[in-house]
């Protein structure tokens, strides 16, 4: 075993160094390293399967996947999945990062002892570029030359015998989607495949010198550039018909916002079903008494009316990650990007913001394709003024309590679904309105350059497909077992004290219902009583929470449905308080997963503080004005 | 040369084109240089806007803007805005 005893940092210079004999038996973490669109994520989940995690690196808000490969005889190997890179010079954040962990420099990252350089085949000559520089790292390197299957078919072809010789390392041609030249990649892990001698590499500073290198090399392993893609320049030209490709847009964004609306609803509701089953049957078998109130009014209740949330959410991630595997993404980036430049932002922040209807958070994880930091904080602070599904029950509610169902136009448009939709165009404006102020004063940037690469169009693979859908449910039900628990607990314990006589108090003499009470004052202004304001507080947690909070407090089934809830609302609001609610809830930031998503991508509490009071002072402001409209016209 | 029916957002020129936003559909032309700051420069030749190539106009986002250029193998978006700021070689006669 050599020990590097007090080695100091050693300085690596552009001259490929000879990696160390004993260096393939000895491999722990293993990086993999490549240009964007080259199918990195793709060759990372082949050989790492359920066995990843998702992580930040320490300080910055780039995001890596750690995962754990198995190879024959046991031995495991950390894989390291690192972003996309053009070259090895620091620019972006991204770079930065790929760079310091390859150097051994990222504080709290294990420097790589391999490294597995992705290059797309088909693009060879481009993506060769970033093998001089990775090369000259010095550590052990397969290059794999993925999307093989698809060079051979497009009539293209390389000599990886002699690409390996004039580069000085092992070369191994593959296709990850369907597990082609894949076993080679496992015997370099695992050390089985001897190194060829190394070769003295250029030191390119410039892109025309790299380029050009990249060229020669090219060609001295027989390169051919594979035809262009039939069915990409086919797809193309009717998804970016002047006419045909907006109209196939259009239904694209109506097909998302279908299935978020209808397509998961019977899932949902089997889950609703379940959840109130399960209750039914835990009461059947609980005596009266503690227990059963903890159990069925606090976890079950909080827990339960998130979790049916699941299979929309599901769904939408199905629906996303077949567009951005397939291609269309980039084309519909592409399309949107002259709209959302109107408001400074770039054509990237459309697909955080439509799927921001369903769920800010994953919205606000979506945006991580956006590279200019100032265009993704803007898309992420205005994500949650889209109307989510969450804020649907409070909206119904209040809604159907207030509202006569009077036609308006003919017998399509009733006065309920006018107001719906008018509660949608308003988080709209709003979102609209604050992107175009944040970008003219605090998050202002030279009009970021627009450049998006339009990778071919391909078969999104079920493997990759099913791996985010697992992924999505775990950091899903995960949330839903710590925070949303530890929030029903508390709401639970407040509720059900000080005991009087052993049992617990009137919800109005409870610590919960003091709370209430204390910030009446505050919200009379808006036309709301202290039972309105309990429900404010615990719908800091999640929108939809007030609609239960309110059921507890009016000693109901917490239904949105349930007439008597709108009977008891009706007492308590005025209509004017009820308008002012309903906007409240527009423009509120009422949502802790959503705070929480917004501080792990942004590095900080800055942004989501910053967010969270610009949101509530104009939730604030709006109800305020709302009311007092209302009171008086009224 | 046919006359282009579908508006393209800028001027229909008279002679060669000079920047990449000149290029119609389909028209091919050689990359002269980039007259942008040096790390939008570089990133732009990473992607295969290197000087001396040559770049085909393809499809673009209705109304023409932003347009996908074949590059060196790969497709690649640029808004108006950034594609008159790389000046095209004048075509020998």
């Amino acid at each position: 075993m050599s020990d590097c005893h007090g080695c100091p940092a050693s300085t690596v210079s552009c001259s490929h160094v000879p990696p160390s004999a004993s260096a393939p038996n000895h491999k722990s973490v293993v990086a993999i390293v490549g240009p964007p669109n080259s199918g990195k994520s793709t060759l990372f989940n082949r050989l790492t399967g359920m066995q990843q995690k998702v992580a930040n690196f320490p300080g910055v808000t780039v995001e890596h996947h750690m995962g754990r490969v198995r190879l024959d005889g046991g031995r495991e190997i950390s894989l390291i999945d690192l972003p996309g890179v053009y070259s090895l010079n620091p620019r972006s954040e991204d770079e930065q990062v790929t760079r310091d962990v390859l150097m051994g420099e990222k504080a709290g990252v294990a420097r790589p002892d391999a490294i597995l350089l992705i290059l797309d085949s088909t693009n060879l000559g481009r993506h060769l570029t970033l093998a001089a520089p990775i090369l000259c790292l010095g550590l052990p390197t397969l290059i794999v030359l993925n999307m093989a299957d698809d060079l051979d078919r497009r009539g293209g072809g390389v000599d990886p015998v002699t690409l390996s010789q004039q580069l000085g390392a092992p070369v191994a041609l593959t296709s990850a989607a369907s597990g082609l030249g894949v076993d080679k990649v496992y015997q370099f892990l695992g050390g089985a495949i001897p190194l060829p001698p190394p070769v003295q590499l250029p030191i390119m500073q410039d892109v025309p010198k790299c380029r050009q290198w990249a060229r020669t090399v090219g060609e001295g392993a027989a390169y051919r550039s594979p035809a262009p893609p039939l069915w990409t320049r086919r797809l193309d030209s009717v998804f970016l018909h002047p006419i045909a490709g907006p109209l196939v847009f259009f239904l694209v964004v109506l097909g998302v916002f279908q299935t978020i609306f209808s397509a998961a609803e019977p899932a949902k509701n089997a889950l609703d079903f379940m959840v109130r089953w399960c209750g039914t049957q835990l009461g059947l078998l609980l005596p009266h008494g503690i227990l059963h109130s903890l159990l069925i009014d606090g976890i079950l209740s909080g827990v339960g009316s998130v979790v049916v949330f699941l299979p929309q959410i599901l769904v939408l991630f199905l629906f996303i990650g077949i567009l951005e595997d397939s291609g269309y993404l980039a084309r519909a980036a592409l399309i949107a990007d002259r709209t959302m430049s109107k408001v400074g932002l770039q054509g990237k922040s459309f697909i955080p913001l439509l799927s921001a209807y369903a769920c800010a958070v994953p919205a606000i994880m979506a945006t991580r394709t956006i590279e200019n930091k100032r265009d993704r904080i803007a898309t992420i602070l205005i994500a949650p003024f889209m109307t989510c599904s969450a804020r649907l029950p409070v909206y119904t509610l209040i809604i159907a309590a207030f509202l006569p169902d009077k036609p308006i136009v003919g017998h399509f448009l009733g006065l309920r679904a006018v107001a719906m939709l008018g509660l949608y165009v308003l988080g709209f404006v709003a979102a609209v309105a604050t992107a175009r102020m944040l970008k003219s004063s605090v998050l202002k940037s030279d009009r970021a350059p627009f450049v998006l690469e339009m990778p071919p169009y391909r078969w999104p693979t079920l493997r990759s497909l099913g791996l985010r859908l697992y992924d999505r449910s775990k950091v899903f039900l995960h949330r839903a077992g710590t925070v949303i628990l530890a929030v029903s607990l508390v709401l639970w314990v407040l509720a059900s004290l000080p005991l009087k006589n052993g049992q617990p108090p009137p919800i109005e003499e409870s610590l919960a219902g003091t709370v209430g009470r204390t910030v009446e004052p505050m919200i009379k202004p808006l036309g709301f009583n202290w039972k309105i304001g309990i429900g404010l507080i615990t719908s800091l947690a999640a929108r939809e929470v007030i609609v239960g909070t309110l059921g507890t407090i009016y000693g109901m089934e917490g239904d949105s449905q349930t007439t008597g809830l709108q009977k008891a609302l009706q007492k308590d609001l005025s209509l004017g308080g009820a308008v002012a609610l309903l906007i409240f809830f527009a423009f509120a930031m009422q949502c802790m997963s959503t705070l929480a998503v917004v501080r792990r991508e942004t590095g900080g509490w800055k942004w989501p503080i910053l967010q969270f009071t610009y949101m509530g002072a104009l939730a604030f402001a709006g109800a305020f004005v709302a009311y007092r409209f209302v009171t008086w016209i009224t | 040369m046919q006359l282009s029916v579908k508006k393209t957002g800028h001027h229909r020129r008279s002679g060669p084109a000079e920047t990449l936003d000149q290029l119609h559909r389909g028209e091919e032309a050689i990359l002269d240089r980039i007259e942008l700051p040096q790390p939008f420069a570089q990133r732009l030749m990473e992607l295969g806007f290197l000087p001396g190539c040559s770049v085909t106009a393809a499809l673009s986002a209705p109304g023409g803007d932003p347009r996908v250029y074949r590059v060196d193998g790969s497709e690649i978006a640029l808004r108006t805005e950034t594609a008159v700021h790389l000046r095209l070689r004048r075509p020998r006669i």
